[in-house]
């Protein structure tokens, strides 16, 4: 393979005058240096490329019996079906023809954009948002550890005045619609969300809505 | 005329440093550089803001885009068992050096009863693999993603324990992860197919996970090109 390139001036030119004892001891390194190269180029690309990033999700357990579910106060329930539509309505699920004479609940659209969702959870979850922002501050001019934020942040998440979503599916949401909800909950600082099954009024509501 | 002794100086320059320095960059991204077995799917995952990295010693399921579960585990010892559990179980043998192979696959998408088939072939003829449609994930009649998961998180802790004991009697510090479960799926994927492999989880009790998503904004894996079925 790789020839070592006779040291400069070997002298072998026809009818060139022979220098003597001109020989050299380099080898010529280009090829060599290409190929290092080359695999420099190829290592740094793939390496690079390359990182997986996770994001951490706790499941609840689920509960003995369905109908042991807390009531929530500060909710907002978000409900994805097909083609990345989205909904939502606020506090709880009130039937038509309820027992308390509450109005029956309607679902209202939204979308993924940062006028939609994006500021629907910002403005319901305005008690946690503004403690952490304080809290930012003050890590910012060191009068607070970072441990301590972190601490804290995860009790002004976990406050009953911050919001608590609870994110539905139907069997045509996609994944990513999932995901983008659960990554738009986490810029939002909501700390309390959980993936649950829809109910069955809800899921009338919903193809009501989707027909 | 006379002749002009032009000073013969070599066109080349000393190029020894950036050579020195070239090399010493490739040995160290070549050891560095992690390689990744070639994935029997291609999966695009949902991006989002998270830029945790995903631990290192993992349990993962890998749901393709159109449902098909795929089932891996990073550690190859754990696998390695998990694999004699499985074959022990749903009565399928083995041969020593298939068990050998399968301990450097990655995951795989095939019914037990065509493993042994599946580690026999080629890479090329994996991709190609008939039939792939997934490890069967039947709750009542055909159990197997379950049970994979199951002896892998056995063996996995397994491992984890007697390393981290290992280290200790030896008086070293211990990197060593514990475990963790993963779940990668395509962003087009139907959630109710992750969610069959959520309740999978959840069933055995295990809560937590970690949902593998690309960095937003970030190089994002290319979309499938090629024919998936």
């Amino acid at each position: 393979m790789a020839e070592i390139a006779e040291g400069g001036g070997g002298g072998h030119g026809k009818g060139g005058k022979k220098r003597a004892k001109k020989q050299s001891t380099r080898v010529d390194m280009t090829p060599m240096v290409d190929l290092a190269f080359l695999l420099l180029t190829f290592f740094v690309l793939t390496s690079t490329f390359n990182k997986p990033k996770s994001m951490e999700i706790t499941f609840p357990v689920p509960p003995e019996k369905i109908e042991d579910q807390p009531p929530v106060k500060n909710g907002i329930t978000v409900i994805l079906t097909k083609d990345h539509r989205i909904f939502y309505y606020k506090g709880q699920f009130n039937a038509v023809g309820n027992p308390d004479g509450k109005e029956p609940t309607q679902l209202s659209e939204t979308t993924f954009s940062s006028e939609g969702l994006h500021k629907i959870l910002m403005e319901n979850n305005e008690y946690a948002n503004k403690e952490i922002t304080g809290l930012k501050a003050k890590v910012k001019s060191k009068e607070m550890a970072d441990t301590t934020f972190k601490r804290l942040a995860m009790n002004a998440k976990g406050d009953k005045l911050s919001l608590t979503v609870l994110l539905k599916t139907d069997d045509k949401a996609t994944y990513k619609d999932v995901i983008d909800v659960v990554d738009e909950m986490n810029i939002c600082m909501v700390g309390k969300y959980v993936i649950v099954d829809m109910s069955a009024p809800e899921f009338g509501l919903l193809t009501e809505k989707t027909k | 005329m006379p002749k002009i002794k032009v000073p013969k100086s070599a066109p080349s320059i000393d190029m020894t440093p950036m050579v020195d320095l070239a090399f010493l960059l490739v040995t160290f991204f070549m050891l560095t550089a992690s390689f990744r077995m070639a994935e029997p799917v291609i999966v695009d995952p949902p991006s989002s803001v998270s830029d945790k990295l995903l631990p290192e010693n993992t349990i993962m399921v890998t749901v393709d885009d159109i449902g098909r579960p795929f089932f891996g585990i990073s550690n190859a010892e754990a696998k390695v068992n998990a694999l004699m559990k499985m074959a022990d179980k749903y009565k399928v043998s083995f041969s020593p050096e298939q068990i050998k192979k399968f301990g450097g696959l990655s995951s795989f998408g095939v019914d037990i009863k065509d493993l042994p088939r599946y580690i026999n072939a080629t890479e090329n003829e994996r991709l190609k693999f008939q039939p792939q449609k997934g490890v069967p994930n039947d709750s009542l009649k055909n159990p197997q993603l379950r049970d994979w998961i199951l002896y892998s998180a056995q063996e996995a802790n397994g491992v984890f324990i007697r390393e981290r004991d290992k280290a200790k009697e030896l008086g070293k510090d211990f990197k060593g992860e514990k475990p963790r479960y993963a779940i990668k799926a395509d962003g087009a994927a139907k959630y109710i197919s992750v969610k069959d492999i959520i309740k999978t989880f959840t069933d055995m009790k295990i809560y937590r996970f970690n949902l593998i998503t690309s960095l937003e904004g970030g190089a994002s894996t290319p979309p499938p090109a090629e024919a998936k079925k």
